[in-house]
């Protein structure tokens, strides 16, 4: 028994050999996780259901706003987008499409008290794999680390053995947040203390490394210390997205293919490799 | 006494799958720290309930199914749990009779290392960011073996579980 639980260790750790014998257990452990996160889903359905109707409307009144707001926004975005292919089209680079998206939704259950991974209802069944980002509304969530036949389980940014590979939106420069294992805080432990780098400044994920896409908001720096005595400054940063909160979430297959492009005046689509344009 | 084969099953899988829900169960972050192993302790009273019954293959497969269940590395639990049930197999005769607070203490034992088992795996796997606070379920759970003792004896005497 000994022998057999430490090769099932070595294999697991080694090679994804053993997924499949997980993947026919998990069939068996999901019903449990399904019917822990239930009572909790049916009380906030609940909830929904019993808000009183004027609440609602007034709710109804502010989504209607922002939805106008976020209209007009997306009109200006669309410009934008344009206007980024043209340019890009200029310089004889290739634009990534976009991303395709699926909704998944959280199954409240908690797997390991020191580690943030979440267990969502979305699996290999509906193509999710693992490595893909996955995304709420307002930034990076995590990545998926394992896929399941039902469910998969996703890593947050937040988590200590996480690093996600970032950029400053202002001045473009690069570093690595990592997770400090608190849900609020990232670490960035890779800059110097004369770093161009502020409270308030966006993190941006910088799409090095192929795991996450390029551009989606990430953290906002809120404190810049800096280490005399050392060579690297103490920075941490909040998470953009509400990791506490959160209930749905978005798994992003992100198209990493370059497309080419069809520029007006040349007939001929090229395709050029990706390059990176900041120096 | 002849054993009602079929109750027992039954009683020993909802147990299980119980304590399974409980140890996944979302709770706020002071209470998440210190939710005991569950599982273990199921497992450890019906081994000392009925070790011809539940043995350490049974253990095992329970403990294959935790993994599956938290996502940890394939066979993490199912070797710990294995282990510490092979133990209170061999000294379940003893054990039964100790009274609650002895029993309690020995139970304490098994479950910190069971808890150091995992850590041993865990750490060579190469992850960081364990803290003292992992240690904290070892004592938490052990508090909590006379509760799921008695609550156990009572479900089981009152379902004609023998």
């Amino acid at each position: 028994m000994l022998l057999i639980s430490i090769a099932l260790l070595t294999l697991d750790h080694r090679s994804s050999r053993i997924d499949n014998t997980r993947s026919i257990l998990s069939i068996i452990t999901y019903p449990i996780q399904v019917i822990v996160s239930f009572p909790i889903e049916f009380f906030e359905q609940v909830t929904e259901i019993t808000f009183f109707s004027s609440e609602l409307r007034k709710d109804n009144d502010s989504l209607k706003q922002e939805l106008l707001a976020s209209r007009v926004k997306l009109l200006k975005f669309d410009a934008l987008t344009n206007e980024n292919i043209r340019l890009r089209g200029l310089l004889e680079n290739s634009f990534k499409l976009g991303e395709q998206v699926l909704v998944a939704e959280l199954l409240s259950v908690n797997l390991v008290p020191y580690e943030h991974v979440m267990v969502v209802n979305k699996g290999s069944r509906f193509g999710v794999h693992e490595k893909q980002s996955v995304l709420d509304s307002n930034g990076i969530v995590g990545q998926v680390v394992r896929s399941l036949p039902l469910s998969s389980e996703v890593m947050l940014i937040t988590d200590p053995n996480h690093a996600i590979p970032v950029q400053v939106n202002r001045n473009g420069l690069r570093t690595i947040a990592i997770g400090s294992g608190r849900l609020d805080r990232l670490i960035l432990p890779f800059l110097p203390n004369n770093a161009d780098i502020l409270p308030g400044d966006l993190l941006v994920s910088s799409g090095l490394g192929g795991a996450f896409p390029q551009g989606y908001p990430v953290a906002v720096v809120d404190s810049f210390t800096v280490q005399p005595n050392k060579p690297f400054a103490n920075i941490s940063a909040t998470p953009k997205a509400r990791l506490d909160r959160i209930r749905e979430i978005l798994i992003v297959w992100s198209d990493v293919t370059p497309v080419p492009i069809h520029t007006p005046e040349r007939k001929n689509p090229q395709e050029i490799k990706d390059t990176q344009d900041a120096p | 006494m002849r054993l009602n084969k079929r109750s027992y099953i039954e009683g020993y899988l909802a147990s299980l799958v119980l304590a399974m829900g409980l140890s996944i169960l979302p709770l706020p972050v002071f209470l998440k720290v210190v939710n005991p192993d569950w599982v273990l302790l199921v497992l450890i009273y019906w081994v000392l309930r009925m070790p011809e019954k539940v043995g350490v293959f049974n253990a095992w497969l329970v403990g294959l199914l935790v993994d599956v269940l938290t996502g940890r590395l394939f066979g993490i639990h199912a070797l710990a749990y294995a282990i510490v049930c092979f133990f209170y197999l061999k000294i379940h005769k003893r054990l039964r009779q100790y009274p609650l607070p002895q029993q309690t203490l020995f139970v304490f034992c098994g479950l910190l290392f069971s808890q150091i088992m995992l850590y041993w795996i865990e750490t060579l796997q190469g992850k960081v960011g364990i803290s003292l606070i992992f240690w904290l379920p070892v004592l938490t759970s052990a508090l909590f073996w006379p509760v799921i003792n008695i609550g156990l004896r009572y479900f089981r005497i009152s379902g004609h579980i023998n």
